[in-house]
């Protein structure tokens, strides 16, 4: 019966869908449609093959770990694509002529390539390695199997459908103009659709909890989930132009919409890559480091801390603009007040090995472990510093903020995904270890030096940039033709994209080690785990 | 089956009533086999345990504080024994998610005090700065500043000390420019300026020019390169659609709109490389003269040497506005033959002043090839 609902549901998707490819009014609408089509098709028809299938039920004292698994190979996958067009489009800075603007017609431009490299990395590589982990941890600290049966597949599907959406959009010519939030309005409608199941998967998981108490990292996860739901519908209200078309208006104008975008991309970074990853690293950590938690007093502390105050830091983004002084204001004094709670993580993370610091000698997950921890203390200094609008003067625009962003993104994100993917494949799959640890290492040493690099080059190349743009004679004209700044900056862009390379070697043997984790070593687990008994 | 003399009897199958008491006073369940006091094998842990009882104050006075936690509400003692000040509080909070458990370390004080001061500042801040928004404007803070009004200082300050001069430029003959020492090291630093905002994309931030686009550096002119020529070029552009004074001139389309065969256009092509003695196919260079002298001379003149009047450029000079890395390129001058080319050049009186079209005139006027 429900499967007949889900088939007449299913099969009027894809023939609206396909309707709608027939009226559209471009091509990354008719590219979009006709991929509905298709997804909504696949499913209809792995539907259709099942019923006749008996229904197997779930033994609800096991964990849900398959969807787990799943995310673990899309997060790899994703990753490894996000970082080549990161290293192609660090490499088409450097020298022009590798857009191929003629070859491919303008396809395979900067302009376009660029957001499709920082939503690769963010929301795919990024937003899959959250929802896997957060799946795995909701379940084992709550003693619990997620809730909702296969909704945790719709989540996971879901996702990836809105990825590929958002990216054909981007090549296609679909986009906002937000950074972020490039995806229009029907990849933005379907996201949210997406977003609100996994937030009922991952709420009615801890509100079937076996444990007293809410795990540290949950809360962090629940912040995150919470939050980018709230700022993905507000900074995406828009309307659109045709129910046929992917170009919509936006309801804000001017001021009021960088504002908005500006609250938006800056609690992107605040809710989707700072405090869901935190929750990552309150899991993973104890668990690598097999130590307890430095301090409950500083988790609760920093995390109502970091909550109320990272939410009002965003107009730090528009300093020196048409937004009026005072916002401008409120942004940099609630940046500079979120350097103490964004370094209790930092703390309670690296305290948290106090006893165990031997095991950075011989375990390099541990030691990409601390890394990720280090740069985040890093960038979260950094951050509120540049907000500081003397600093911000001279740094604003400059390729510092593509230094800052990248040691939080490579150091921060990157790393702390990479211990947990090492963490959870032999667990996932019922390894009893990793396939080579020393590869481990090798992937620990490429990634390190690729991001000093990256960091440092963009440190250099950014103030110089700066310094360059605003000097002027004792006249007061200007010195520095901006042409005379990019070709300054050469060979600090080759090193960064040199940067990225190595980082994207590190991906590479990553991606192997984990593969041959599963492939080349026998199984002595079973992989349906079982959830403890009270 | 198990050998019956195996079996050992329940020793807690039947305490007495002192084990019931002990049980009792140590707060012990005595039907449990690892506590009961009626299982012998607890005797001397029991034991132990009822003496520590008795002796508790006496045991927790003397403990060595390593181990000892601080009570709620108790002032956290410091050991300054070894290693300067250690500050030990080592309990668990007694939670326990999937193994793992969390310490109830209290809060870095380092950490805490700098939370405050960053709060502190913060709020010092607010009242010195324009912070908080009002129903008609935001609050001004004490200190009365603002960045736009430092930025506008700025200007103005440097508008201040330029405005004699700047006068004084827009006034002048311009033919008095280059030869007043000290308008002319103004113009210099202006007009670069300027140039390097506006011009720079086109001309390069070294003026050397770039395809299609020419050096400024050189002596060869298109429309001319007198002060006059070059502050007329600036104000009204070339080609450019918004001035009716704008330089104006147009190469026809010989290859597209049909005027010229093929053939016609690879010799004159050849006869044009040989004005200049590039390399050519002689005998189309022969026969190519004839095309030109038709088709050409009118605008480049019979010897090739170009009309500025029209700005026609000159063609027997080793200078190529349309070449390849400055050098001729047989494919290039095809194509410009064949498809016509349409250079434009914007009026810049509607972005910049007099004062600043005459700066960037006499710059471009002293890079080397004014006249």
């Amino acid at each position: 019966m429900w499967d007949s609902f889900k088939l007449i549901a299913l099969g009027a998707v894809a023939v609206f869908a396909a309707i709608a490819a027939n009226y559209a009014h471009d091509l990354a609408y008719l590219v979009n449609a006709l991929t509905v089509m298709l997804a909504a098709g696949l499913t209809f028809l792995w539907i259709l093959r099942r019923m006749e299938a008996p229904v197997v039920i779930a033994d609800q004292n096991e964990y849900l770990d398959g969807v787990i698994r799943a995310g673990v190979i899309a997060t790899v996958g994703w990753g490894l694509v996000g970082f080549l067009v990161g290293v192609i489009i660090a490499a088409q800075l450097a020298w022009p002529s590798l857009n191929f603007s003629e070859l491919t017609h303008g396809f395979t431009n900067f302009g376009k390539l660029r957001p499709l490299h920082t939503s690769a990395v963010i929301f795919a590589f990024g937003g899959n390695a959250l929802i896997a982990t957060s799946f795995y941890v909701v379940q084992r600290t709550s003693a619990a199997r997620l809730w909702g049966g296969n909704l945790a597949w719709f989540v996971f599907w879901g996702y990836q459908l809105f990825i590929v959406l958002a990216a054909t959009g981007y090549i296609l010519g679909a986009t906002q103009s937000k950074e972020y939030a490039e995806p229009e309005w029907l990849v933005d409608w379907w996201l949210t659709i997406v977003w609100v199941a996994y937030l009922a998967v991952f709420l009615g998981t801890i509100m079937k909890r076996r444990e007293p108490h809410i795990y540290v990292a949950n809360w962090f996860y629940l912040s995150f989930i919470v939050t980018i739901a709230m700022l993905h519908i507000v900074n995406n209200l828009s309307v659109p132009v045709s129910f046929f078309g992917s170009k919509s208006v936006v309801l804000f104008a001017g001021v009021q919409d960088a504002m908005t975008q500006w609250w938006y991309g800056h609690n992107a970074v605040g809710f989707f890559l700072t405090a869901g990853f935190l929750g990552m690293m309150y899991y993973f950590i104890p668990k690598q480091a097999e130590r307890p938690v430095y301090s409950y007093k500083l988790s609760i502390i920093h995390f109502w801390a970091l909550i109320f105050l990272y939410i009002w830091a965003g107009p730090h983004h528009l300093h020196y603009t048409a937004l009026p002084e005072w916002a401008a204001t409120l942004g940099m004094v609630f940046s500079i007040m979120l350097w103490m709670p964004s370094w209790g993580g930092m703390i309670n993370g690296l305290m948290t090995l106090s006893g165990a610091w031997d095991k950075l000698r011989t375990d390099p997950i541990i030691r990409m472990m601390v890394v990720a921890v280090g740069f985040y203390g890093m960038a979260t200094f950094e951050g509120p510093m540049m907000s500081i609008k003397a600093v911000n003067s001279l740094s604003h625009y400059t390729d510092w903020t593509i230094g800052h962003v990248h040691s939080g993104a490579l150091g921060w994100n990157g790393m702390i995904t990479f211990g947990a993917l090492y963490y959870l494949t032999p667990r996932l799959w019922g390894r009893d270890r990793l396939y080579s640890t020393s590869m481990v290492s090798w992937h620990f040493w490429l990634a390190t030096i690729g991001l000093v690099l990256y960091a440092s080059s963009m440190w250099v190349s950014g103030i110089m940039e700066g310094l360059m743009w605003r000097e002027v004679d004792a006249q007061g004209f200007l010195v520095n033709a901006f042409a005379d700044t990019v070709i300054a900056k050469y060979a600090m862009l080759v090193v960064r994209a040199l940067g990225g390379v190595f980082y994207l070697a590190g991906a590479g043997i990553m991606a192997y080690n984990l593969w041959a984790t599963v492939a080349r070593q026998p199984r002595v687990a079973e992989t349906r785990v079982a959830v403890p008994a009270e | 089956m198990a050998d019956p003399t195996d079996e050992t009897p329940d020793p807690t199958a039947n305490p007495t009533p002192r084990e019931r008491k002990v049980a009792e006073d140590l707060n012990l369940d005595v039907s449990d086999p690892h506590e009961s006091p009626a299982n012998p094998e607890n005797r001397v842990g029991l034991d132990r345990r009822a003496a520590d009882e008795e002796n508790r104050e006496q045991i927790l006075r003397n403990a060595p504080e390593q181990i000892v936690g601080t009570a709620r509400g108790e002032r956290r003692k410091r050991a300054t024994r070894r290693a300067g000040k250690k500050v030990i509080e080592v309990q668990s909070t007694g939670h326990s998610w999937d193994g793992i458990e969390e310490y109830d370390n209290p809060l870095p004080r380092w950490w805490l005090w700098t939370f405050y001061i960053t709060v502190i500042w913060a709020v010092g801040y607010v009242l010195a700065y324009p912070a908080i928004p009002l129903v008609n404007r935001a609050t001004q803070g004490f200190l009365g500043v603002t960045t736009r009004d430092e930025v506008a200082r700025d200007i103005q300050r440097f508008d201040e000390a330029n405005a004699p001069i700047q006068t004084r430029l827009a006034s002048v003959e311009l033919d008095a420019i280059p030869g007043d020492p000290e308008l002319l090291n103004y113009a210099n630093n202006a007009g670069g300026a300027i140039f390097r905002t506006w011009c720079a994309q086109c001309h390069g931030s070294g003026a050397a020019g770039a395809p299609g686009y020419p050096n400024l550096l050189d002596n060869d002119w298109l429309w001319g390169g007198t002060m006059e020529d070059i502050h007329y070029t600036l104000t009204h552009g070339i080609r450019s659609p918004e001035d009716p004074d704008t330089r104006y001139s147009e190469m026809p389309k010989f290859g597209v709109d049909g005027l010229l065969e093929d053939e016609q256009i690879e010799q004159v092509v050849n006869y044009i490389l040989s004005l200049s003695d590039e390399p050519h196919d002689a005998q189309r260079a022969a026969a190519g003269e004839e095309v030109y002298v038709d088709n050409c001379s009118a605008c480049h003149a019979e010897d090739g040497t170009g009309d500025r009047a029209q700005g026609a450029p000159n063609l027997a000079d080793a200078v190529w506005l349309y070449g390849r890395d400055g050098r001729a390129d047989p494919a290039v001058i095809r194509r410009i033959v064949h498809d016509g080319p349409y250079g434009v050049m914007p009026a810049w009186s509607d972005r910049l002043n007099e004062g600043e079209i005459r700066a960037v005139a006499a710059y471009v006027h002293g890079l080397g090839g004014g006249e």
